[in-house]
């Protein structure tokens, strides 16, 4: 029953939206203003309706009815109960229904609150959305229906892919898609805006807090999977260059970017067919990043929906969307001009350099990941990966960075390098000093050399746009720049630090036997076997102190799960304000003695600390802009009230 | 029926002990004792694909193929070889795939030439941006 309500509501949505792009296209070209109304309400239901299906799968998967395929093919009656719940995510049909909900809800969000555009605009846009919203309804009912019977119904349930079955996974995917398909909102504004011909500063400052909101999620899911991967796979990396990490990371680039230049577009009016044009490119990097994930043209760690029939329909509805709004900009790019200009040195103009770079690291990125792809199709096979990626986007992040010192201390339009240069001296001089302290540690790698040294200019460089300011008038809008520009120098510092001066030990042990890794003694003291809801493992049992001090037990397991049978290391974490030990159990040798791989990674954490911290400014930022439009919008009113009671 | 469910019990739990056979190579699991060369073999073992993994490389991964080609190379990086004529050999052997560092081919220049072109049109850009008369 509860499928076949889902199923009717995902019907019921899609042709709401169909319904609310043909009112929209009527009410637009003035054979239907009558229509015009309508539009909003329809958008908001549709939302609600998907919201309603996506509902009906997490009741089936709490309450495992095997007799829907979806359940059965992925779910198991002995899973603990979190991950019933995320396990109505974690596979294609379910993951696609999230991103339908997500982009019917973003759509409804807007349809019933944005009131800052001509309505002629918004019309244009909630039409756009719906567009979009109409393929992937079609994608999901016609080839990935998650409400599938089986008939008869499966006597129990295959279970979950067991790296999966981890906490912070279970929350990821959501995290990530309201990022990745919140960005279809910027996509639809800018479709609307090209259609009116309304590119200014009131679109890009109704623009703007959709981008942050989506950026923000995106940071928190990107950190978050790769926290993800760091703890879990085992090995002690966190960050692979892997296609679907990559798939993450150009939408995060395009969205920051758009951030950016929307900033430019609001203030001065400037940047205009780039600010629609990134805004096209953000969403778009969603959709490439869907294909790459969900057509199983990749076969990696993450992916765990391979599906070749898939990869044509959303090929199409790549080519479609990404196609027709790029047409929509061709045609259009002669009536939006530019806007104002500006001199090399303004604020500006470090906001372009921003820009160009980022896209440039884009760029690399989106080769580096689909070439491979291209030379498989000519009949080659070649690996890209880290030795690739970290050169080639340092080319253009190192320069990024160094301008990143100066520009938020630019006025707009046109300043000077002397009005600034005295203020740059303390980075300056502290990124010397770390360079000089550097340069006396042997085997530091060129890239994680330049990392530290930036870091640490930045880090100040950073904090310097809060120099001569009273705090408490300095608006949260800044206070958020600034946080999420030191987070960059925080995160950037987590990285170099890990690559530098991490220290790994690989030994085998017996009980009772001790070793060291960095600083640390680590200690057997026994392994024994310990059972879970859906698995068994053998646990690990050390004790470990930090530099002869208290010693603290850490358990590491290795696990095996039996539906479906895997096996999965499960580290042990112990952490320190200066980084981590990291711990895994290994297999066990002939002579009674244990593997064991131990790292000590000084400072990784701030990896993660950096990203947060990202995401905070984000959120600071995005609670700035709205109050003030708040703020603004309650104070025109009560002008407007005076005004009519004078008037009487 | 007794016989059938101890029998799957049996199957799926001997499942997971054969899929996690390790590699006895002598070197998969133990470093070399001269931590420069650990290091510059850790460097190499870290760009190299594990042939038998899904997107990891022989660094990150407890395949039994990783582990060999782990022995390999550190053995290897031991009597003295260069990392690069290792990764040469491999690349020799497994094709271009096995290396994450493309080599420079008739195959792959586009992988270069790329950065290259984004590299000469963002100076393109910002000059013709703030080149003529920038400061107006």
């Amino acid at each position: 029953m509860i499928a076949e309500f889902g199923l009717a509501a995902l019907w019921l949505a899609a042709a709401l939206a169909a319904l609310q792009l043909l009112a929209g296209v009527l009410a637009l070209t003035g054979r239907g203003e009558a229509l015009a109304g309508i539009v909003r309400p329809v958008a908001v239901m549709q939302g609600l309706l998907a919201l309603a299906a996506f509902f009906a799968l997490i009741l089936l998967f709490i309450g495992t009815d095997l007799s829907v395929k979806l359940v059965a093919m992925n779910s198991h009656s002995a899973k603990p109960f979190i991950y019933k719940l995320a396990g109505s995510w974690g596979n294609h049909e379910g993951s696609m229904l999230l991103w339908v909900t997500v982009m019917g809800l973003a759509g409804a969000f807007v349809a019933f609150v944005e009131r800052r555009l001509p309505e002629p605009t918004m019309l244009a846009t909630l039409a756009g959305q719906a567009f979009v919203s109409i393929g992937f309804y079609a994608f999901l009912l016609m080839s990935s229906n998650p409400f599938e019977r089986l008939d008869p119904a499966a006597p129990e349930g295959n279970g979950l892919n067991p790296l999966l079955q981890d906490i912070g996974l279970a929350f990821h995917p959501p995290t990530l898609y309201l990022g990745y398909v919140g960005l279809s909102v910027a996509f639809s504004f800018a479709i609307g805006a090209l259609i009116t011909r309304q590119v200014g500063p009131a679109f890009a400052k109704a623009m703007r807090p959709w981008v942050l909101g989506a950026w923000i999620f995106l940071t928190l899911g990107i950190a978050a999977g790769s926290y993800w991967a760091y703890y879990e796979l085992g090995w002690g990396g966190w960050w692979f260059w892997d296609p679907v990490e990559n798939a993450s990371l150009m939408p995060w680039l395009a969205a920051t970017a758009l951030l950016h230049s929307c900033g430019v577009l609001a203030a001065r009016n400037a940047l205009r067919a780039w600010t629609v044009m990134l805004g096209v490119v953000a969403f778009s990097m969603s959709m490439v990043g869907t294909f790459l994930v969900r057509s199983g043209i990749l076969t990696s760690v993450h992916a765990f929906a391979v599906d070749p029939e898939r990869g044509s329909f959303i090929l199409a509805l790549l080519a479609i969307n990404i196609g027709g709004a790029l047409t929509l900009f061709a045609l259009r790019a002669g009536t939006v001009t530019e806007g104002k200009r500006f001199a090399v040195v303004s604020r500006e103009g470090a906001l372009v350099v921003n820009n160009v770079m980022l896209s440039a690291i884009l760029g690399i990125v989106l080769f580096g990941t689909l070439y491979p792809l291209v030379a498989e199709a000519m009949g080659a096979k070649v690996s890209v990966g880290p030795p690739y990626f970290n050169p080639m986007g340092a080319i253009f992040l190192v320069p990024m960075l160094l301008v990143l010192m100066v520009g938020p201390l630019l006025r707009w339009r046109r300043d000077s390098f002397s009005r600034v240069g005295k203020r740059l001296i303390l980075p300056a001089v502290l990124a010397v000093l770390a360079a000089g302290v550097l340069a006396g540690w042997s085997g530091i790698g060129v890239l994680p050399f330049i990392g530290i040294v930036l870091a640490a200019g930045l880090a100040i460089a950073s904090l310097l746009p809060l120099r001569e300011r009273n705090f408490r008038r300095t608006p949260l809008s800044v206070w958020g720049m600034v946080a999420a520009h030191f987070g960059v120098a925080v995160a950037l510092f987590g990285m170099a630090s890990e690559s530098a001066f991490s220290v790994e030990k690989l030994v085998a042990v017996r009980a009772g036997e001790a070793t060291e890794v960095g600083p640390w003694q680590v200690k057997l003291v026994n392994v024994e076997p310990v059972a879970g809801p859906n698995w068994t493992a053998l646990e690990g049992v050390l004790s470990a102190s930090y530099q002869g001090g208290d010693e603290t037990r850490i358990r590491p397991q290795a696990r095996s799960f039996w539906t479906p049978p895997q096996q999965t290391t499960e580290s042990a974490l112990l952490t320190r304000w200066n980084g981590q030990l990291y711990v895994v159990l290994g297999g066990e040798a002939d002579d009674g003695r244990w593997q064991l791989r131990l790292w000590w990674k000084p400072f990784v954490t701030l990896i993660w600390y950096g990203g947060i911290l990202i995401a905070l400014g984000g959120l600071l930022a995005l609670i700035g802009r709205v109050a003030s439009d708040v703020r603004r919008i309650v104070a025109r009113e009560k002008i407007a009230d005076r005004r009519e009671s004078q008037g009487r | 029926m007794k016989h059938f469910l101890f029998l799957m019990l049996v199957a799926a739990f001997s499942l997971p002990l054969v899929a996690q056979e390790q590699s006895t190579a002598p070197y998969a699991y133990r470093q070399l004792d001269d931590p420069a060369q650990e290091e510059q073999a850790q460097d190499l073992m870290e760009s190299l694909r594990c042939l038998q993994c899904q997107g990891q490389s022989i660094a990150d991964s407890d395949a039994p193929i990783a582990g060999s080609m782990r022995s390999l190379v550190r053995e290897r990086v031991a009597k003295g070889e260069e990392p690069e004529a290792i990764r040469e050999w491999l690349v020799e052997r497994y094709g271009d795939y096995v290396s994450y560092a493309p080599r420079l081919t008739s195959l792959t220049w586009p992988l270069f030439a790329v950065p290259l072109l984004f590299a000469a049109l963002a100076f393109l850009l910002l000059r013709r941006r703030f080149g003529r008369g920038g400061g107006q």
